[in-house]
């Protein structure tokens, strides 16, 4: 899967950071999209919250590493942690293999769900990437 | 693609190759070079268990030949040349006064006044400079480097692949020595010497034949699971065996004692720059030596993080990254000698956690012989 293939799953929410947000109810599910682990490489290590942490819309709130590189994440929204995938410890590949499934980050209780409405369907998203690559 | 000194990036002649190929391109000391063609821990694998091939063009060539080319060589480097026959080479360091490196190099002994230095990529100029300036009697030091292009092969399966294509025998080439021979049709020098901890050679040809040298080992290596690699295995690859990367665990503040390399370091050669420093500081002892460590706590440690130990910053981490083959989260640190024991405890400090980390025997990783 190549960064030019553009998977962007319709149902989602994306920020300028590529990040993607999936909201049922007040529970928001947070990763990192397919564009920005093909830009990665290999996913070695995922450093991510505690359950019940303070999340900030905007500020980082974890790093996720490649062999060569640390990048910061970025909470999409506000709110405290539900929950963390904790497969990540054992297998951070998950987030190359599969960013919108198994590679999921964290579970955030938001503090406003109305926050997800700011950010970028896929179809913003998409024509983001695709400015940003040329 | 520009450096950041705004200057255009040199490119080698494989770099045609690399855009076809699809390879990741990144700037490594002025040079456009492929950090990685499908992804790092692929390529890395693939040199411990299959091959990989690298373009290591960027390297500098300096020809040091004439009647007083081993002086010249003797005097600027810390081991002994002497002691190579023709057809063998060794890794030794160009050290200034103070007995640290101005670079870590390879001496290849082309004849009884011919040598080949072979160095650092970002090194070349400042060392041909250096070598140029301690020249007495009758020698030619030429920078050779836009003559010479280099390849490297690496891993189990690199003599099978390489043979074919070879008009000479490799099986009679030994570790750390090399062969002048024909290479599908070009006059190259062919060396078992390699920065991966694997079996592998370094060949060195004119720069008009290596894209196509490159392009006939990739096709001749498919069937055996050979891959193209770039600098980001080349570094995963080097950490695992524990090999020193100029800049990063070795420079001009450093010494052999202190880095780990007192084999390369023959002071009963006579005279050489930096051999008093080395003999005072053998007496008085190193203040820091440089350790592998292995992570105990979660966490990767790199460049640049400090160490601590009981509550005070006592060195950094020269190199650290997660080791692809080992699979463990390795790395490099200076210490003071009192910690550089295998077994001994100290903190990497991870953006400000504080993760244990333990002193392991080197290297890493040792190829099965």
């Amino acid at each position: 899967m190549s960064k030019g293939d553009g998977i962007y799953p319709e149902d989602l929410r994306y920020t300028k950071e590529h990040e993607w947000l999936e909201v049922r109810g007040n529970v928001a599910t947070v990763g990192i999209t397919q564009y920005a682990q093909a830009e990665l490489g290999d996913i070695v290590y995922v450093e991510l919250p505690q359950a019940g942490a303070a999340i900030v819309a905007g500020e980082p709130f974890g790093t996720v590493e490649s062999v060569k590189a640390v990048s910061e994440l970025f909470a999409p929204t506000s709110g405290t942690v539900a929950e963390v995938n904790a497969g990540l410890a054992q297998s951070p590949d998950q987030v190359n293999k599969d960013p919108y499934g198994e590679g999921w980050m964290i579970r955030i209780t938001m503090a406003d769900p109305g926050e997800a409405d700011a950010l970028m369907t896929a179809a913003q998203y998409r024509k983001y990437v695709e400015d940003e690559a040329n | 693609m520009e450096s950041s000194a705004g200057a255009a990036l040199r490119r080698t002649p494989l770099n045609t190759l690399f855009r076809d190929l699809g390879a990741r391109l990144v700037d490594f000391a002025g040079w456009e070079m492929p950090v990685q063609f499908t992804s790092v821990i692929d390529e890395h694998v693939a040199v411990r268990t299959a091959a990989g091939l690298f373009d290591v063009s960027h390297m500098g060539e300096i020809e040091v030949e004439g009647p007083d080319a081993l002086a010249l060589v003797q005097r600027v480097t810390c081991n002994d040349a002497s002691r190579l026959v023709v057809g063998q080479a060794h890794y030794t360091g160009l050290l200034n006064e103070r007995g640290g490196f101005v670079d870590d190099i390879l001496v290849y002994r082309r004849g009884a006044d011919r040598f080949l230095l072979v160095v650092n990529a970002g090194n070349t100029d400042k060392d041909f400079a250096w070598v140029k300036s301690h020249t007495r009697g009758e020698v030619r030091v030429d920078n050779a480097s836009a003559r010479w292009a280099q390849i490297a092969i690496q891993g189990p399966r690199s003599e099978e692949i390489l043979r074919p294509l070879c008009a000479g025998d490799l099986r009679a080439i030994a570790y750390y020595h090399f062969a002048e021979m024909t290479v599908k049709g070009a006059a190259c020098i062919v060396s078992r010497t390699g920065y991966t901890g694997e079996d592998g050679f370094e060949i060195y040809g004119p720069t008009g034949a290596a894209a196509d040298l490159f392009s006939a080992l990739l096709q001749a290596g498919k069937g055996a699971g050979l891959l193209p690699c770039g600098l980001g295995a080349r570094d995963t690859l080097r950490l695992e065996a524990r090999m020193p990367l100029y800049g990063n665990d070795i420079d001009d503040t450093t010494t052999p004692l202190e880095a780990g390399l007192k084999w390369i370091v023959k002071t009963g050669k006579g005279e050489f720059i930096g051999r008093d420093a080395l003999l005072r500081q053998e007496k008085e002892g190193v203040g820091r030596r440089l350790v592998g460590f292995e992570m105990v706590d979660r966490g990767i440690a790199r460049h640049g993080y400090a160490v601590r130990h009981d509550g005070r910053e006592i060195g950094l981490v020269t190199s650290g990254t997660f080791g692809p083959y080992v699979k463990k989260n390795i790395g490099m640190a200076y210490v003071p000698p009192g910690l550089a024991e295998p077994g001994a405890r100290f903190a990497v400090v991870i953006r400000e956690r504080e993760a244990a980390a333990v002193v392991v025997p080197a290297p890493f990783y040792k190829r099965a012989r």
